[in-house]
This record gives C-alpha cells, structure tokens and sequence, in this order.
C-alpha cells in the first residue's frame, strides 16, 4: 500500500474519535444526540481529507502516520476544548483551519527547505526577537508572572511557540557547519572533553539566551525546552555525551541559581515541593494550580468519570480547575479519561516522537537529520514539560500540550512545525 | 547520526514512561490520599450534584426530597419541617448530616458495589440516589409531640416483633430546613435542640428499672413472682438506710405487688441479692453497655449504664463504669438510682423484649431501600436475640398489667386494650421538686403490637404515673389505631 493510502485509513480512527466524542459530551449536556455532533466530525473529517490530498500532490512520499498522529491529537483537543466551553472550541477550530492553511503554505513554499540554512542569523534574529516581544511595553503582559504573550489589537499571540521553530531551524543548520570541527578542535580536560574555544562561543550564547529567558521573560518551561533541545542536537550532531553533561552543568548551576534567587522562579519551585501547604496553596501564583492538577488526577481513578462527566464547572461560577484547556488540560484528561486515557494520550505522543526520530535517521543530509531531531525533541520536550509540570514530576510551567491544548499559536505553530518534519521526510524517502 | 538518535529516543521513552509512573501515582496509589486531603473539596461539590433519594415515612409521607438548586446542583428540602428533625436529621453541604441523613448516605446518594459502579461509569449512567423508606409513622409522631407539649423530653416506640421504629420524638425539636441559616443559634440555644433525647440522653431511669431487676430476678430462678419480701421502710441498702416513697412501711409483700406499689426497698433488696454479676449479665443482654444497634450515626447514639460520678471516688468523670465497678451500689441501681444514666430507647428495648416473649429484635428506623427504578434494593430486617425465658417475659408481662391495672401507672389505661407498663420517677432535684417521670409499657398484653418509653426531662413536681403515662396513652391509642376514646382512670 502506497504511503498515501495508509495515511487516508489513519484519519478515519481520528475522525472516528472525534465524532464519538463529540457525542459523548453532547449526550452529557444535553441527554440527546444532536446531529451537529455529527457535522462536526464530518467537517474535520472534509479538513483533514482536503489536507490528505494536498499532500498526496506535494509530498507523495512522506511518512505516512504523523498526519493521522496529529490529526487525533488536534481533534481530541477540540473535543476536550468543547466540553470546557463550547465557544472556546469554535475560536480553536478556526484556529485549526488557520493552521491547516499555514501547514500547506508551508509545504507549497519551502518545497527545497534547506534555502532555510542561507538565513540561519537572520531566523536566530527573528527567534530572539520575538522571544523578548512580551517585555515591550503596550503590547507585551504577563500571564501568572511571566511574560509569554502578546497583544496586538484584538489578537494575542505567544511568540515562544514561533521562536522555537526558528531556534531549532538556527541550530540544525549551525551545527551542520560545526560539528566537525567541534568534535576535531576539541581538548580533553580534567576528563571532560571541551569544544574549541571558537566554536563555543556561539553554544555559550545559546545558554546565555537560555539563562535570560529564565530571568528576562520568567518562562521557565520555554527556557526548559530550548536548552534541551539544543542540548539534544548538539548530542546528536557530535555524538559526544560529555558536552551533554557540560551543558546540563551549566543548567544546572544557572537554574539553580535562578531558582534560589529569583522570587518567581522560587515560588514556582515551592510550589512544586510542597502543593498542600496552606499558605503557598492560599497564596496568589501559589500552588493552588498544582493541587487542583493533582486533585483532578485522583478523581479520575483507572478509567476516569467519562467524556464531559468530571467535576469542573462549580455552582456559583468558576472552575474548580484553573487553566483547564491550555495548561492543566492534561488534568481533565485523566479526570475525565482516567489513567487509561492519558497513558493513550501520552503513547500517541511517543509514536509521534518515534515517527520524528525516524525521519531524522532517513535523512540524507546532516541539515536534514539535526532539523528533524530538533523539532521532534522540541515536541518531546514540551510534552514532558507541561505533563511533567501537572504529574509533579517538575515544577509547573506555563507551556500548551501541542496539538490539544487551546491556543492559536501552539496549533499553528505546530503545524507548521509538522510541515517541516514531512517535507525533510518527503525528501529522506524519495526514491533518487 | 542514527545511533545517538536511537539513544535520544530512549530517552524520550524514559521520560515518558516517568509521565505515565507519575499519573499512575495520582491516579491509582496516592488517589485516596488526594482524595482525603482537606484541600480537596471535590467530594463535596461532588455531592452536591447527586440527585439524593427521597426519605419516605412508613406511610409514603415524603420526609425530606432534594430539589434542583441551579447549576446542576441539588439542595435538601424536608416538606414535615421539625416533625422527625432527629429520626431524619439533616444533609447540608456546609454543616455535614446527621440522622439517617449521615447513617443512610450511601444508599441516599446511590453508592453501589466496586462492579456494579464499573459496570454503571462504563454504560455512561449518572449516579442517582435511592429512596429509604423508614418504619416511622407520622400520625403517632405528631400525638407524641403534641402530648409532651412543649415539655423537654422523649417518646420512642416501636414493634417488638420486628424492631421497627414508630416513633421518634424529641423535644425541643428544630426544622431542618432553617438548619442552615440558624445552625450556630441551634447549636447554642438552651434546651439543645439539635440532641436527639432518644439516643443520646442519659437520664435517670428511676423506677422503671425495676422491669429489668425484675426480669433478672425471675429469670435466673432466685424469685418467683409470688416471692415474699420484705417491705420495711429504711431497710439498710449499701450500709445506708433506704427510704419508701412517703417512708411508706409495706411488711412483708410478694414481688408482684412491689412491683405494683414501686416498692423501693424490696427492689433494692433484689438487687442486692442477685449481685452485680447477674444484673450485668441482664442488662448485657437487654442492650445496656454498648450502643444501641440502630442504624443511626455512632455519634448520636449513646450505650446506657452506670456513668461515673467521681464523688464516689470512680475515675474518669463521666465514663461508663464496668458493670461489676466496685463503685457500684447494686441494691441503689436496682431500682433506677445510683449513677445510672440511661437512654430512652434502651428502656424502649427493655420493654419490647418483656412483650415480645423474651426476644429483643434489634431497633431500627429502615424498612426498605428501593433503587430509582423502583426495585427494592434491601429489605432491611434485624436480628433477634433471646434475652430471658419465655416463662419469665410472660411473669413480667403479667406483673406489668398490674401496674397499669390498680398500681402506680393506671392513667395508662386504655379502653378495650390492656397495656402492660411501668412507672418511674426519678429525683433530679429534691429541693425544687423537680423530677424526670417516666413511663415504659407495652400493648395489647396478648399480643403486643407496640412498646414505647416516654419521659419528661426536669418535670417541675409530677411523676411518671401522672405526666409519662398519659403521654404514652396517648401515642399508643394512636398507634392502635381508632382507640379514640379516652382510657378510664380506674384509680
């Protein structure tokens, strides 16, 4: 069976789910079964096939699950996001349509994406740029302390979901002029191996920019993501785990650092420690979030209360979960899908994961494969960073859960993110 | 590049599979935990979505409904206000429950089995209460408060064959739909509105003891109902003299008429002869010692016996003191004095063992539970135990005729039924006469359908045969249904 086809059969287990779900919540409501449950698993079914035969013309060979994959994904967020509120799920499937668009336009411009690799300062620029958008006066603001969105008239945006895509796009190409020379210049000290001075630079930069995110910005998660990611590609570009190591040392001491000495990042901190204490859990940015998360988590038990079933809306208004559909949505999740569900969510991440990692191993050129291990190491680690955050595994950072969680720039900046990864994998399979 | 790829992805695996460990952890190990966490309120907006079944009187009378409150949520509503405030108690999100509210919560918000729950979250169905069907009637009920009429005090009866509650009336009593508004006032308002005398007051039992040192008596073969005692007024009980009421001197007299006649000092006497073994052992059986097995909350429930008063030297204050305590005076707790505090229903108890031919069916207030769909879920039946012989409840149950008869409790007389009961009036306050009269009986004698106890808390003056009896009179003309007419006073 043709690439093409099999990716045509996958969609029909998303649009499937959808479709499901969608009844489930309406069933929950409004104890009938509407037609529009159906509709709206018919339109994303009509979305998603229109964007199947967009890249059966444009990408005939390339990786035939990761469409599926992310389709599932994006039509359980919006399901999941209709059934915390109905509005907010329109405003995220016009989203989804804008990122469908973006998604082709992407695949139809950048068919040679290694063009890319000529304005790698230029895309380094434009990612530290938008990086500090938020600390411009008028049209920046901080969300609980930390500056990651926006504002532009009507429409606000977080520009760290963008500046990642150019980040890694940065390093990939970087990395490809460099390795070598990283691995030949390198001097062996106190039994750790040290890339020339020279080349080094330009890393320090990256960790520098990493340890200003954390203080400048406050984005903990964010700065969490691209330090590992670069982290991931320069591992992967030099096969040396000792400047792993080097630079996790680095994170370690900045973070640290920054943990004990900026209030933010501290009460972030504490409030991963310690989510039950009165008073962190009383106070303003506490640890209310964190506790409600894991309260969520055990109310859902082995198999969760049922679509639309968990406890959320309280009586005289409100939510009893904050943040229900961007950062705590993995919460619900397990509230209403129970372990089961989210270990579900979670393996659908990894094979997404895997189908990335597999890309980047096809690939013929080192750009290529530092591009499609950056980008799938970008989505690993926002998974790990936002669950991480709502398991208490880490302290909780504000970063979406790609594809689900409500948000107009994590859907489209992740398809674009998407397109990238099947136009390297487009190239990796064509038959020469 | 492919093998630190390979590596990378591992990792990814490793990290990922920490995710699910964690989720695993909240979901599964610590989920109690979290559960019970007092930050946790989820458990009770939780409850307050559940659409709480109905509590129904015997006669389908709706005793508290839930209605929708807006916002998915339910609030209790008790269409009889304070007419069974302590049978049925309350169910407040704020304030918690009582009654059978609290002892009845699982079946009331459709708690089911581990499977059966599975099964239901699986076929998607909403958790729903079930309706609870108490034995109480309403019609008694309402006699019973009407006859203590204001008057601090109890009334319980219930059928000695099944152990069904009839009646359940404590006074003051409250309306449970205030409770929320006037929670702290009930709370501290003199007379404590929100304590259920039937189970959870300690009176003095006074005379009506005397059933149970009786049913000890004859029971372990020492006496006969014909037995011959000694009357004499100032008879030394526990080395101190022991006073007949009015210091009436009644020589020598059989059991039958002592009980008849209340005769302190051949009660006392009794006692003192069977010993605090035997008597433990009787009032063991009849329920005393221990909390009543009621299907009413632990906390408002309370065992009967001998409490400690630390002027004699007992320790702690207020403790149940062990039945065969050395700070017992068996003679003085043989006829209801001593440190006895007893709860109104245990005399209830001692009653309905006399009338149900020696057998004690355990109390309760539960007939039935029924699912939404009308099934019946249980069928709620309580065990009975065989506290005395048959030859000895029917002995008592003939002496305790005569005390309605020609004795002290005549104003129980019914017309046309023949009630069988025993007086008592315990001195609270010998000074300001103020007194705790109680009656305890049982009827009709041939076939006892009924047995109650009723008493007044801090009477000013009276005794049990003037204010307890007419009050159980009353309920029990009610309960027997059409006895209308008012009992001749033959005496």
């Amino acid at each position: 069976m043709s690439a093409r086809n099999r990716e045509l059969l996958g969609l029909i287990p998303a649009s499937l789910l959808l479709t499901a779900g969608f009844a489930a919540v309406f069933i929950q409501r409004s104890a009938q079964l509407s037609n529009v449950s159906l509709t709206y698993g018919g339109v994303f079914l009509a979305l998603c096939l229109a964007a199947h035969i967009f890249l059966r013309v444009t990408l005939p060979h390339a990786d035939p699950y990761l469409f599926p994959l992310v389709a599932l994904l994006a039509s359980f967020g919006i399901v999941m996001i209709y059934r915390i509120d109905e509005r907010l799920a329109r405003d995220q499937a016009e989203w989804f349509v804008v990122g469908l668009i973006l998604f082709c336009v992407t695949i139809a411009f950048l068919r040679d994406y290694r063009v890319l690799e000529r304005y790698r300062y230029l895309i380094a620029l434009t990612g530290i740029g938008l990086l500090v958008l938020p600390r411009l006066p008028v049209i920046g603001g901080t969300t609980n302390g930390a500056y990651l969105s926006v504002h532009l008239g009507p429409v606000s945006f977080q520009p760290a979901e963008f500046a990642k895509l150019a980040i890694v796009v940065f390093l990939a190409s970087y990395l490809r002029d460099t390795r070598q020379v990283l691995v030949i210049g390198a001097r062996r000290f106190m039994g750790l191996t040290f890339p020339p001075l020279k080349h080094l630079g330009p890393l320090l930069v990256v960790w520098g920019a990493a340890m200003l995110m954390l203080v400048f910005i406050r984005d903990l998660g964010s700065s969490l993501m691209f330090f590992g990611a670069f982290l991931a590609l320069i591992y992967v570009a030099t096969n040396r785990l000792s400047f792993v190591v080097v630079g996790l040392g680095l994170f370690a001491v900045g973070a640290w650092f920054l943990g004990t000495h900026t209030p933010h990042v501290a009460g972030r901190v504490d409030a991963w420690l310690h989510p039950f204490d009165p008073h962190l859990y009383n106070a303003v940015g506490g640890s209310y979030q964190v506790a409600q998360g894991l309260f969520a988590q055990a109310d859902g038990g082995l198999l969760g209360q049922g679509f639309g079933q968990a406890l959320l809306n309280l009586p005289g208004g409100g939510r009893i979960l904050p943040a229900a559909q961007t950062d705590l949505i993995y919460a619900l999740i397990t509230n209403e899908l129970g372990l089961a569900g989210a270990a579900g969510v979670v393996l659908v991440y990894l094979l997404v994961v895997q189908r990335g990692f597999k890309i980047a191993m096809l690939a013929r050129d080192s750009f290529s494969t530092l591009l499609a291990t950056g980008l799938t190491s970008v989505i690993a680690l926002q998974v790990f960073v936002i669950v991480g955050g709502v398991t208490k595994v880490i302290p909780l950072t504000g970063v979406t859960l790609p594809f689900i969680s409500y948000g107009g720039s994590s859907i489209v900046a992740n398809f674009v993110l998407l397109a990238l990864l099947l136009l390297v994998s487009d190239r990796a399979r064509r038959p020469e | 590049m492919s093998a630190p790829i390979t590596r990378l992805y591992v990792l990814v695996v490793a990290l990922f599979a920490l995710l699910i460990a964690f989720t695993s952890r909240w979901t599964a190990f610590d989920a109690q935990a979290l559960r019970d966490n007092p930050l946790n309120r989820r458990a009770l907006l939780e409850e307050q979505r559940i659409h709480r079944g109905l509590i129904k009187a015997d006669d389908g009378t709706v005793l508290a409904r839930s209605r929708p409150a807006g916002g998915g949520t339910y609030r209790r509503t008790y269409p009889t206000g304070g007419l069974f405030s302590h049978a049925v108690g309350y169910s407040f999100i704020s304030l918690g429950r009582s009654g059978l509210e609290q002892s009845r919560n699982a079946a009331l918000t459709g708690q089911r089995n581990e499977v059966t729950s599975l099964v239901d979250q699986l076929s998607g169905k909403r958790r729903e209460g079930d309706d609870v069907q108490t034995t109480l009637d309403p019609t008694a009920q309402k006699v019973a408060i009407n006859a203590l009429g204001g008057r601090r005090g109890a009334v319980v009866a219930l059928e000695p064959s099944t152990g069904r509650i009839k009646v359940m009336a404590s006074v003051p009593d409250f309306d449970p739909n205030q409770v929320p508004r006037q929670f702290r006032q009930l709370n501290q308002q003199d007379g404590s509105p929100l304590f259920n005398r039937v189970t959870q007051a300690g009176y003095p039992p006074g005379s009506t003891f005397k059933v149970v040192t009786a049913i000890a008596a004859i029971d372990s073969g020492r006496y006969t109902p014909d037995s011959v005692v000694s009357g004499a007024n100032n008879k030394l009980i526990g080395g101190v003299p022991l006073r007949n009421d009015a210091g009436e001197d009644f020589g020598p007299i059989s059991l039958t008429q002592a009980l008849t006649q209340s005769v302190n000092t051949v009660w006392a006497e009794v006692g003192e002869t069977l010993g605090k073994r035997t008597m433990a052992k009787y009032m063991t059986r009849l329920g005393f010692y221990a909390k009543p097995p009621l299907d009413y909350p632990p906390g408002e429930r309370r065992a009967s016996g001998e409490y400690c008063d630390p002027g004699r030297g007992c320790r702690p204050a207020g403790e149940l003191l062990p039945p065969t305590s050395r700070f017992i005076d068996v003679g003085r707790m043989a006829i209801g004095q001593d440190q006895l505090a007893v709860t109104p229903l245990q005399m209830a108890m001692v009653a309905s063992a006399v009338a149900n031919d020696g057998k004690l069916v355990g109390p309760h207030l539960t007939r039935r539970v029924v699912d939404p769909d009308g099934r019946v879920v249980s069928d709620v039946s309580t065990p009975s135990t065989r506290v005395m012989k048959k030859s000895t409840a029917d002995a008592v149950a003939q002496m305790m005729s005569q005390v309605v008869k020609e004795g002290t409790g005549t104003a129980a007389a019914l017309s046309g039924v023949e009630v069988a009961g025993k007086t008592g009036t315990a001195e609270i306050d010998v000074a300001n006469n103020i007194t705790q009269p109680w009656f305890i009986a049982f009827a009709p004698i041939d076939k006892p359908r009924y047995a109650i106890a009723a008493t007044v808390e801090r009477s000013d003056g009276g005794f049990g045969g003037t204010i307890a009896a007419p009050i159980a009179k009353s309920v029990l003309e009610s309960l027997l249904g059409g006895g209308s007419q008012s009992g001749s006073g033959s005496g």
